[in-house]
């Protein structure tokens, strides 16, 4: 299949998916081009990178998690506390309100890690818990309530300013995918994560240390959502106690997209990169629509497109991604 | 619990016997000290009144829970049935209020608005195990699709809007009484030994479980092991079109934005503190009922003593990763 593409063939079940998922990509950008005005506008792109990198960096904690075999549904409850943690601590400075926030999605990443690596419960129902606790404690420590950020020291710079004039949760999301990128691909930790999702057993067997790779990858995980959190609250000037409902999903979402097993063993940042990306773009496209008054579709009508296009892609790759 | 368990208890050492034994009574026993702890501790807890609240807080998840047992016994989850209470309650009042389609008399709109959602949300279902059983798709990929578009698909079938209404025909699912108790807890006594029963005593129900026990092998004996899965999650939607009904029913209102939502965690909470192995190949049944009993009289006990709701779900996460590590740690062989 697919022979005609000479060297550019796909050599692998996964390759296939993640070309997939790039030229779904293309087609979409190529169409918002062609049928929209400002669609390649420097400020739609500019405002689309702003509004999505966080989404973009829970995909990526995300990926690392399933590539183990692993879920982490603790993502969106996380987010939502560090968002509240970044807007408390902001008062005092900036970086305290970023610290804070990644900190505290971090000691969540901690704990998930240790469940399920020193008591071996499912990450299923590990990070489920750490859900629910996330979430409770982000209503504890905001009473309830949405907790205002400081406008005085800078930390709403964080999430609207620009640097270079690129948005600054542009150069985040960038700086973390390269990172992420060089840990998955050139670094020992990815072919760690690789091997432990292709057989945990084989992977202690070799002598890999399993435990504390699957420890960092939930760190990895806990700590980029509560970046977002942070970016989240800066976003909003508010702490939201109760945001990020779904996001796990949506991040679950853009890995499967991005052509990653779920069953783990496989994977590719930047393809995952594109899975955010094209999920993000099917609104944008939406918006568009709406904005122009071609369609008229209701705000409700983007989860239906949103899991119809999910549909879409799980049987795409159930198809091609025949399992060997 | 299997035989195994219990043959291998003799010559376990007696830290897991005693493990064993946590693990087999510990939630019973957990709900027997939550029980004596509030007759102690909380005011007026054995009033009839505060026995039907729980009853009737309860019994959505519990009927839920079941059909979330049955589709982990064969290894599966279901993530849907939350967004599949959101539909089957946006549905039955725009049928009984004749949004859909005018009726006249009352009597057949308000058994439509009780069967049409109930058979919508089956066929979803359905579709859940077609995708499980005919693409081969992880079914919490397969069930993701229905979490994010079913809860959409009942915003945009009500626009997003409150549906108030005053119906005593159709409200009697949530407010209505059988010989004194709440109908909904009857319902829920009745799918709970509809299930049992199927578990126990049909060709259908030991299916089930060998599906999950080993697929490979119960395909090779010769079980239909896509009809059975199609099956439970069919059982599954079904079940959580009732319970959407009985929401709606006992709110006097749908809103499709909350109709079931996080149910599909309180689900799947109960049968991990009941102790369903969450692999498949179990279903117990009594256990999810007592477990969903445990996780709704530990967040009544902390509520009804001044914790705020926020901190009674840290401790309701705390409780179900105990709950899961003792049966875990039972289990071992």
């Amino acid at each position: 299949m697919l022979t005609f593409l000479g060297p550019f063939a796909p050599k692998s079940n996964g390759d296939l998916a993640r070309l997939g998922v790039l030229l779904a990509l293309a087609a979409l950008i190529i169409f918002g081009a062609l049928r929209y005005d400002n669609f390649l506008s420097q400020y739609n792109i500019l405002s689309f990178l702003r509004y999505n990198s966080m989404f973009a960096l829970i995909a990526l904690g995300m990926a690392f998690v399933i590539m183990t075999g692993g879920i982490d549904l603790s993502v969106g409850g996380v987010a939502a506390m560090s968002s509240v943690v970044a807007a408390m601590l902001s008062t005092h400075s900036w970086w305290a309100g970023l610290a804070g926030g990644v900190g505290a999605g971090l000691a969540v990443g901690l704990m998930n890690g240790l469940i399920i690596t020193k008591m071996r419960i499912q990450p299923f129902i590990a990070t489920l818990a750490a859900m629910l606790a996330a979430y409770g404690t982000a209503l504890l420590l905001a009473n309830n309530q949405s907790v205002s950020v400081s406008y005085d020291t800078g930390f709403t710079e964080i999430g609207q300013g620009d640097f270079l004039g690129f948005p600054i949760p542009g150069w985040i999301a960038i700086v973390v995918y390269i990172f992420g990128w060089i840990l998955l691909e050139r670094h020992a930790f990815g072919r760690h994560v690789l091997a432990i999702g292709d057989g945990e057993a084989t992977a202690t067997l070799m002598g890999l240390k399993v435990d504390r790779t699957l420890l960092l990858v939930y760190l990895i995980s806990g700590g980029l959502a509560g970046l977002a959190g942070v970016i989240l609250a800066s976003q909003f000037g508010a702490g939201q106690p109760t945001e990020g409902v779904g996001w796990e999903l949506f991040a679950i979402a853009s890995v499967v997209v991005g052509g990653t097993l779920l069953t783990g063993g496989s994977g590719s940042v930047g393809a995952t990169l594109a899975g955010a990306l094209l999920l993000a773009m099917v609104f944008n496209i939406l918006n568009f629509e709406n904005g122009l008054g071609w369609i008229s579709l209701s705000a409700y009508w983007q989860s239906v497109i949103r899991g119809l296009f999910l549909l879409v892609v799980v049987i795409l790759q159930a198809r091609l991604v025949k399992p060997t | 619990m299997t035989d195994t368990t219990s043959t291998t208890a003799s010559d376990a050492p007696p830290r897991r016997q005693t493990l064993q034994l946590v693990s087999r009574y510990g939630t019973l026993g957990a709900f027997l000290l939550l029980l004596v702890f509030n007759i102690v501790v909380t005011p007026n807890f054995l009033a009839l009144q505060t026995l039907y609240v729980n009853l009737t807080q309860v019994a959505p998840i519990v009927i839920v829970a079941i059909g979330m047992t049955l589709v982990i016994a064969t290894g599966g989850i279901d993530l849907s049935v939350g967004s599949l209470m959101a539909i089957s309650g946006a549905l039955a009042p725009m049928i009984f209020m004749g949004k859909i389609f005018p009726i006249d008399s009352v009597g057949p709109s308000i058994a439509l608005a009780f069967i049409l959602p109930v058979l919508v949300v089956m066929v979803f279902g359905w579709f859940n195990g077609f995708l499980v059983t005919k693409f081969r798709i992880q079914p919490i990929v397969a069930t993701l699709v229905l979490f994010i578009a079913g809860r959409g698909i009942a915003q945009v079938a009500t626009n997003g809007n409150l549906q108030v209404f005053k119906s005593p025909e159709f409200q009697y699912i949530g407010l209505g009484r059988i010989f004194g108790v709440p109908a909904q807890v009857v319902l829920m006594i009745v799918v709970a030994i509809l299930a049992a029963a199927l578990i126990r005593y049909t060709v259908v129900g030991r299916q089930i479980i060998a599906v999950g026990g080993n697929e490979k092998a119960a395909r090779l004996a010769g079980i239909p092991v896509h009809r059975v899965k199609q099956l439970v999650y069919v059982i599954s939607g079904g079940l959580a079109g009732i319970a959407g009904l009985i929401v709606i029913a006992r709110n006097a209102a749908s809103d499709a934005n909350l109709v079931g939502l996080g149910m599909e965690l309180d689900a799947i909470a109960a049968v991990a503190v009941g102790g369903t192995l969450l692999t498949g190949g179990k279903a117990n049944i009594f256990g999810t009922i007592v477990g969903a009993f445990v996780i709704q009289l530990m967040q009544y006990t902390l509520l009804a003593n001044g914790v705020p709701d926020a901190a009674a779900r840290v401790v309701k996460a705390a409780l179900i990763i105990l709950a899961v590590f003792i049966q875990q740690r039972a289990n071992k062989a």
